[in-house]
């Protein structure tokens, strides 16, 4: 400081102040970093570090070679053609008398069984009746006498397969995909291959939602932006009461409503539209009612701050030159709100495929969508790196969604001025 | 704006009056579900069924001399009023900074303190139960906390640079010409201006960690349960008339914050109008 200062007396005048100048913002850019960075800090501790953590888990293997380490070794210049060598038998034998002894045959037991099923009892049985270790040279038929699974290729084959340290293991089976014996991606034997039926699922509820969202959200959203500011406020009520509510104020009486002896079905059968009650709830149709009402204020919203910056010069300028209503609509009131419908619809399916509460508390079985699954998986079967990986894949899905929303929007703050 | 709404032609008016119509359905499913479960609250009988039988006040004093029920209440208030304390701090901060920080980075920073509200919440729930649980976090007060903070700090974030932005940073200037410290600024000029924003801000944040229920459903243990999280077991369970009474706590809390929040918008463009230019 005191030498820049020194210098600065000696200089021309005008190169320090412009140099001074620049010091200054320089500094003021670092204050403002400062303020930033406890956030980005903090959001590094219980967000950014925790979804990472979420990706390594859906390709970390560590289950095997922590366990099974000798095995693993000696399987390293295993070809997978024929059944591996004694080497191999004696190492396993020798790693499952540790891990018997240490409690923790269970671990890769979990994480082999996932690959060969019935694998658990494989290495439970092996590890129980391995009294002592074999005699050298003998390893391979001792194990093969008391496991004739030691004694097929597709045995090792797991082993070597989730042999660490990463693997495409889960990720592969979220897209329905696994691995054959000689190593070639192949799809997933049919009672295991659910998960793309479960994303169509996602997708198809997401769609369906906006859809419904966006015939229900255009025209509150057009009354809204086209009544006197007083009237639209006050109607405007209506929009913001439900979409501040709790979710699970509004899940809970969408099942009173619904539900068998609920209001709408005593309605029906007090009108005498029905004899019997609708099953309205636990099915899909409950489902769609639920996340729609739930949701489309993120429709109505988006749509009314864009049909507000309609000037309606641009319709009175379509009569005059001869459109009907119906043309001027069409041709001139309709494209300016596709930015809205663009934002609105992005928005709602980004949330929508996202959602579980609404679809665990008001669905069927047959309408869990995928983050159902990934919480299963965690908490009920603690199969996390399948639960990882599904996650993973919605993540993805949803970033790529939210990239192309920040550009919609952004664009649309580029021309907003252009519109009046 | 009204000469938008007069209809000229027959088939005009047609068509504005099937927009009023089919709107009106639509505010009436918009409002059916909350208004449906009221006057269930009050029902004296233990069925969820139209007619009431009569009115009581037996659920809510059901709701008031249950430990469960008011544990959760206790705890909502607790983990949201923290959350909201914490995530106004570190908000503020960023949105000043972000105000004035001018970067080829920020669009990508913006994108990073913006993420929580895009992220599926199951996600953000399961990442933080992994990395919460070998650090025993989960099961406490503190993770919960942090964890709300990370979903409410983006709606601080959104209210109050919404709010800088129509600020005049020469004001900032101003004051600082006339001898005030960075420190005696914030609190005498800018602070005073922005209040308001401030204050939806506040509120966003508190109704975001009121409202949450994914994370706590991971990683809440018996002690932190909140009132979402009770509702959402009762709601697995069976609904019993005292959840209604719950919601229409619930509800009323959100009225206020909503009575709030719309009170506080009309004051910041009274306040507009009024200044000069």
């Amino acid at each position: 400081m005191t030498a820049a200062f020194v210098a600065g007396a000696d200089a021309p005048t005008e190169v320090p102040l412009k140099r001074r100048l620049k010091r200054a913002e320089r500094a003021r850019q670092f204050k403002a970093l400062a303020l930033v960075l406890p956030l980005l800090l903090f959001l590094l501790f219980t967000f950014l570090g925790p979804i990472a953590g979420m990706l390594w888990h859906s390709v970390d293997d560590w289950e095997v070679p922590k366990t099974l380490p000798h095995t693993v070794a000696a399987l390293s210049d295993w070809n997978g053609k024929d059944l591996p060598d004694e080497k191999a038998f004696a190492a396993l034998a020798g790693d499952l008398q540790a891990a018997r002894a240490a409690g923790t045959v269970a671990i890769p037991s979990k994480r082999l069984n996932y690959v060969v099923n019935g694998f658990r009892s494989t290495l439970a049985s092996t590890a129980r009746n391995l009294k002592t270790v074999p005699e050298p040279g003998t390893a391979k038929d001792t194990l093969i006498a008391i496991n004739p699974a030691w004694g097929d290729r597709a045995t090792w084959a797991a082993i070597k397969g989730a042999s660490g340290p990463l693997t495409s293991f889960y990720l592969l089976g979220a897209l329905d995909l696994t691995r054959n014996l000689d190593g070639a991606i192949v799809a997933a034997p049919a009672e295991q291959a659910i998960y793309r039926d479960v994303f169509a699922r996602t997708f198809t509820i997401g769609f369906g939602v906006t859809v419904l969202c966006l015939i229900l959200g255009f025209p509150v959203a057009y009354l809204l932006a086209n009544l006197p500011a007083g009237r639209s406020n006050l109607l405007m009520i209506f929009v913001l009461l439900p979409f501040w509510t709790s979710l699970l104020v509004r899940t809970c009486a969408w099942i009173v409503l619904l539900q068998s002896e609920g209001v709408v079905n005593d309605g029906l059968r007090w009108l005498g539209v029905i004899d019997e009650p609708l099953r309205l709830i636990y099915n899909r149709f409950g489902v769609y009612v639920a996340m729609t009402h739930v949701l489309l204020p993120f429709m109505i919203l988006p749509l009314y701050s864009t049909m507000k910056a309609i000037s309606p010069a641009y319709m009175r300028a379509a009569a005059s030159l001869g459109a009907s209503p119906v043309t001027a609509f069409r041709r001139i009131y309709l494209p300016q709100t596709l930015p809205g419908v663009g934002a609105g619809s992005l928005l709602v399916f980004i949330l929508a495929i996202g959602y579980y509460i609404t679809p665990a508390l008001v669905g069927g079985a047959a309408d869990q969508m995928i983050s159902y699954f990934i919480a299963f998986y965690t908490t009920e079967t603690v199969n996390w790196g399948l639960a990882s990986a599904l996650g993973a894949v919605l993540l993805l899905a949803t970033l790529l969604l939210a990239v192309v929303y920040g550009k919609l929007v952004h664009g649309q703050q580029v021309t907003g001025g252009m519109k009046n | 704006m009204s000469a938008n709404h007069s209809p000229r032609t027959t088939s005009q008016r047609a068509a504005w009056i099937t927009t009023v119509v089919a709107s009106t359905l639509i505010f009436i499913f918009l409002m059916a579900p909350i208004l449906a479960i009221m006057p269930l609250s009050f029902s004296s009988g233990a069925y969820l069924t139209y007619p009431l039988p009569g009115f009581s006040l037996r659920w809510y004093q059901d709701f008031l001399n249950s430990p469960r029920w008011m544990l959760s209440l206790k705890n909502s208030m607790i983990i949201g009023v923290a959350s909201t304390i914490l995530s106004m701090v570190l908000g503020t901060m960023a949105s000043l900074g972000l105000a004035q920080w001018k970067s080829k980075f920020k669009p990508l920073v913006l994108a990073i303190v913006l993420s929580p509200v895009v992220v599926p919440g199951v996600i953000t729930a399961v990442g933080l139960y992994f990395f919460f649980a070998p650090i025993g976090l989960t099961g406490s007060y503190a993770g919960l906390i942090l964890a709300h903070t990370a979903l409410a700090t983006p709606f601080v974030v959104i209210t109050v640079s919404a709010t800088l932005q129509s600020f005049d940073m020469n004001l900032a200037r101003a004051a600082a010409s006339l001898g005030a410290s960075p420190l005696v600024a914030f609190r005498r000029v800018i602070l005073p201006l922005i209040l308001p924003g401030l204050a939806s801000g506040a509120l966003f944040a508190f109704a975001t960690s009121f409202d949450e229920v994914v994370v706590v459903l991971f990683m809440a243990g018996p002690e932190q349960r909140t009132l979402p999280r009770e509702m959402f077991s009762g709601i697995r369970e069976n609904i019993s008339p005292t959840i209604t009474a719950a919601a229409v706590i619930l509800t009323t809390v959100s009225v206020i914050l909503l009575a709030t929040m719309e009170g506080l918008r009309r004051r910041n463009e009274r306040l507009k109008g009024n200044l000069p230019g």
